[in-house]
């Protein structure tokens, strides 16, 4: 059950970035372009919170714990660190170079282009990286 | 570009990845981040990856079935050169490794949930977004 939960998280949300045209590096240059604004992004960012907002905290609050699995899986760093900060930046910056963020480059891939999975397998290589540096006591 | 069809779409749109993290936290308990499903897998080999797996099939998935049923043209691939194109990836992969998070994780899951952590690190994607991309393209002339 778990794993077709998943499954049709996925082609949701997959979906989703198809229907919004999110899966368009230009559409999301457009937005980060305030000199040429498109404000795509910003409405299916209110469409996913008009959804997901309300949903998540009747769950927290209210159910307490997911359908099938013992509990809700959490985050548990909850402090504003260096780390949060200069890793948002460096993701901001390219993010804005390429017009892509994690969940379009891999929903991407299904099109086939050569640029896709490069970006991929640099996306990768570049989170491989950081797991390897040595991690500070935080 | 943008239109009053382009509106439902990109707000309908929004609403249906709102609901696949939706499913995602109360069937399974889980964040539907993309990048923390993806890096996971890469990560020391953990038990219980098939989820994350699947999931990630379905994005693929849910992708082309959405072209497949509406009869949309694929959006075009990146118009950046190889090294930018690497650069950009680098960067993404390891800031949202480092910063625990991308638009997925922190910017709909996180601000759902109230947390702090992540309503600074959207807040702070998306200035460093702008900001370089106002910087990059209008003042230093680059063709991204």
């Amino acid at each position: 059950m778990q794993k077709i939960v998943a499954l049709l998280a996925g082609i949701l949300f997959g979906a989703g970035l198809a229907a919004s045209d999110m899966n368009n590096p230009e559409r999301v240059q457009g937005f980060l372009d305030l000199l040429n604004w498109d404000p795509s992004l910003m409405f299916v960012m209110i469409g996913a919170l008009a959804v997901a907002l309300p949903c998540f905290q009747i769950l927290m609050k209210k159910q307490g714990k997911p359908l099938f699995t013992k509990r809700f899986s959490l985050p548990t760093k909850v402090n504003i660190d260096k780390q949060l900060i200069i890793g948002a930046s460096l993701f901001g910056m390219g993010w804005a170079i390429v017009g892509y963020c994690p969940g379009p480059a891999i929903a991407a891939l299904g099109y086939g282009y050569g640029d896709v999975f490069v970006f991929v397998a640099a996306m990768l290589v570049g989170a491989k990286a950081q797991q390897l540096l040595p991690t500070k006591a935080a | 570009m943008f239109d009053s069809v382009s509106f439902i779409h990109v707000l309908g749109g929004g609403a249906l990845i709102g609901l696949a993290a939706v499913v995602l936290f109360a069937g399974i308990g889980r964040i539907a981040g993309i990048c923390g499903i993806a890096f996971s897998l890469i990560a020391a080999p953990i038990t219980q990856q098939a989820w994350r797996i699947l999931f990630l099939v379905g994005l693929v998935a849910g992708t082309l079935l959405f072209h497949w049923l509406s009869g949309q043209d694929f959006p075009p691939a990146p118009d950046t050169s190889m090294p930018l194109l690497i650069i950009g990836g680098l960067l993404v992969g390891f800031g949202t490794a480092m910063g625990n998070g991308c638009t997925s994780g922190h910017g709909i899951c996180g601000i759902s949930r109230f947390s702090t952590r992540s309503i600074v690190a959207t807040l702070t994607f998306m200035a460093a977004a702008i900001v370089s991309m106002f910087v990059l393209r209008h003042l230093a002339g680059w063709s991204i």
